[in-house]
């Protein structure tokens, strides 16, 4: 879950300028796999908004007298064991993963950030209660954190969304949590307490931007990381509920004709591998972009 | 050193107090005690039961008393080694784990050990030939590594190697001491797709790690002394670079076990992935929480030894 996580370099940004955002992007695009994953990531939300005008037939309704067709000039890639068209429910699949991939990251951006702020300026008892229920949370494998809030609070996309939520929120707190202590120690901190300001508020301006790269890189990466947990969710059968499109649970209603019809299988789980694909390849463009001393090594 | 492991370890008994505080109290959320949703699901199939009936069941089960008092019988029985007993299964979740447990634990071991080996081996590899074909192939196996779903892994090679090629069977697991022969045969392809994405984590630390390493003063002090390649890269640039991989080794162990609940059901495998989504649908809450707990012992003390020896491999580290 975390296994991208580098120690952030914590270094003092002035607000870019524009010689600094053509460096930014000329660094960002210089990689041809960055621009794959921009352009992936540009395909699947505009696949995701137009769904109802890209889909051909209505993804939801079973038709029994098409099951389990071949693809055709009718159904592109044929239809399920229910006979729905499989392009289509494909196609309202990118939307699921669209709900859950940015709500569920907004969701625990804001909970972890704020509670990574906390624990590092107030510190003390409260740093130790944060950091170690943290801790706790990530004992757990996230998958099966995700599964055991899932069966609390019952499948459905909202409450699949809150439970990879709460399983991420340990990132972003830890990430906090270290930029906020660090830039505590700094001189100018100091010096902006030491003339009344309030020190709250100084912490809040210096820590955001300092903390802002790093943050965006981990963002970027758990979108990835958070629509591969919820296939696995629905792909057992926890995450959204029929006969609501999600791609792990229709690859794996699949997997009985796995022999005869790969497809079924197939093309809900490689969409999941690309788009996932497309966030981990934005993200390293964007650390190698922000952070020059990593540029390559990674 | 010593007040460094006694620290240590404290705070993995403090985390993992919070998390039997986690998975007890979060399940006591859901509407309807244990009992209720028994009868619920034993009415459905026929057989009615009294209020009476389903008192005493209660009773039986500690389920009458408050909530933290349950709390509290649980983890005194944890402590004697009772983790409850199933309403289900009229059987007691330690005895079933018994069974269960074993099953993941050997797939999952092999697993890892074998991403852990292949990791270190292939980032190594990749890192000192930075920029050549290797590093290339490495580099984007790795990254097709970490993207693709379990299930996707899993798919291909049922579809090669099952059905196409028909070498290995379809589903099923024995444990090895059951039938070593067997067991094998079942087991390649759930290990290859549980080892998939932490082979692919361990290769990429491996190789950052290595090429930080290759920047050191003291690696370059080794290859100007004249020492062969091979001296440079096992006795300076390996030792130092698998520092930062060690720790790896519980989010491996995490990502295993993530990995075993969609393994363990794709290839129909009884072990705990299988007892816990079971658990799931069941909503058999002494299941899942027994289980879930299990779980995550295993991966705090993971960590915790993973901790132990960092202090002790870097000694840096210890003073903190």
């Amino acid at each position: 879950m975390n296994e991208n996580l580098t120690t952030p370099a914590v270094e003092t940004i002035s607000a870019p300028r524009v010689s600094e955002w053509r460096r930014f992007l000329r660094v960002f695009f210089q990689r041809k796999l960055v621009i794959v994953g921009v352009a992936v990531i540009l395909i699947w939300v505009l696949m995701a908004i137009f769904a109802p005008l890209i889909a051909t037939h209505d993804p939801f309704t079973n038709n029994m007298k098409e099951v389990l067709q071949p693809p055709s000039s009718q159904h592109l890639i044929g239809t399920d064991n229910l006979g729905r068209d499989v392009f289509s429910r494909l196609v309202y699949g990118a939307r699921t993963a669209l709900y859950v991939g940015f709500g569920t990251v907004i969701v625990s951006a804001i909970i972890g950030m704020i509670l990574g702020l906390l624990a590092g300026y107030l510190g003390g008892v409260v740093n130790a209660i944060i950091m170690r229920v943290m801790d706790a949370l990530m004992g757990f494998p996230m998958l099966i954190l995700a599964l055991l809030l899932a069966a609390v609070l019952g499948g459905g996309l909202q409450n699949v969304i809150i439970a990879l939520a709460i399983a991420t929120i340990p990132g972003y707190t830890r990430l906090m949590c270290a930029e906020t202590l660090s830039v505590r120690e700094n001189e100018y901190v100091m010096a902006q307490r030491a003339i009344g300001s309030k020190s709250f508020r100084t912490m809040v301006r210096h820590v955001f931007p300092n903390a802002f790269q790093p943050l965006l890189v981990l963002i970027t990466t758990m979108i990835g990381n958070v629509i591969l947990a919820e296939a696995g969710l629905s792909f057992i059968g926890i995450g959204i509920q029929p006969p609501g499109a999600a791609w792990g649970s229709m690859a794996s209603a699949g997997i009985r004709d796995l022999g005869t019809l790969p497809w079924l299988c197939f093309a809900p789980s490689l969409a999941i591998a690309v788009v996932v694909f497309a966030f981990n390849m934005v993200g390293d463009g964007l650390r190698d972009a922000l952070d020059p001393k990593l540029r390559g090594t990674l | 050193m010593t007040t460094y492991i006694i620290r240590r370890v404290l705070w993995g008994i403090v985390v993992l107090f919070i998390v039997s505080l986690i998975v007890f109290f979060s399940l006591r959320l859901i509407p309807g005690d244990p009992v209720t949703i028994w009868a619920g699901q034993q009415a459905g199939s026929g057989g009615g039961m009294s209020e009476e009936m389903l008192d005493q069941l209660r009773v039986k089960y500690g389920l009458d008393k408050p909530v933290p008092i349950q709390y509290l019988n649980w983890v005194k029985g944890i402590f004697q080694g009772d983790l409850g007993e199933s309403i289900r299964y009229k059987d007691d979740v330690g005895e079933i784990l018994k069974q269960r447990l074993p099953v993941t634990l050997v797939l999952g071991l092999v697993a890892t050990v074998i991403s852990t080996v292949l990791g270190i081996f292939f980032g190594l590899l990749a890192a000192i030939r930075r920029g050549k074909w290797i590093d290339t192939l490495v580099t984007v196996l790795s990254y097709i590594g970490l993207c693709i779903p379990v299930f996707l892994a899993a798919f291909i090679l049922m579809y090669v190697f099952a059905l196409k090629l028909g070498w290995l069977p379809f589903i099923g697991y024995e444990l090895p001491w059951n039938d070593f022969g067997k067991s094998l045969k079942q087991g390649v392809m759930p290990i290859i797709c549980l080892a998939v994405t932490p082979l692919a984590v361990t290769a990429r630390q491996m190789r950052s790690s290595v090429l930080e390493v290759n920047n050191m003063d003291y690696v370059r002090t080794a290859w100007s002394k004249g020492l062969r390649e091979r001296v440079v890269v096992t006795r300076h640039v390996l030792k130092n670079s698998l520092i930062p991989v060690i720790t790896l080794l519980g989010i491996s162990i995490g990502i295993i076990f993530g990995g075993s609940v969609i393994v363990e059901q794709v290839f129909n495998i009884p072990g705990m992935g299988r007892m816990l989504v079971d658990g799931i649908f069941q909503r058999d809450y002494v299941i899942i929480q027994g289980g879930t707990l299990v779980i995550a012992f295993m991966i705090v003390v993971v960590n915790l030894i993973v901790d132990i020896s960092y202090g002790w491999f870097d000694p840096r580290i210890r003073y903190e």
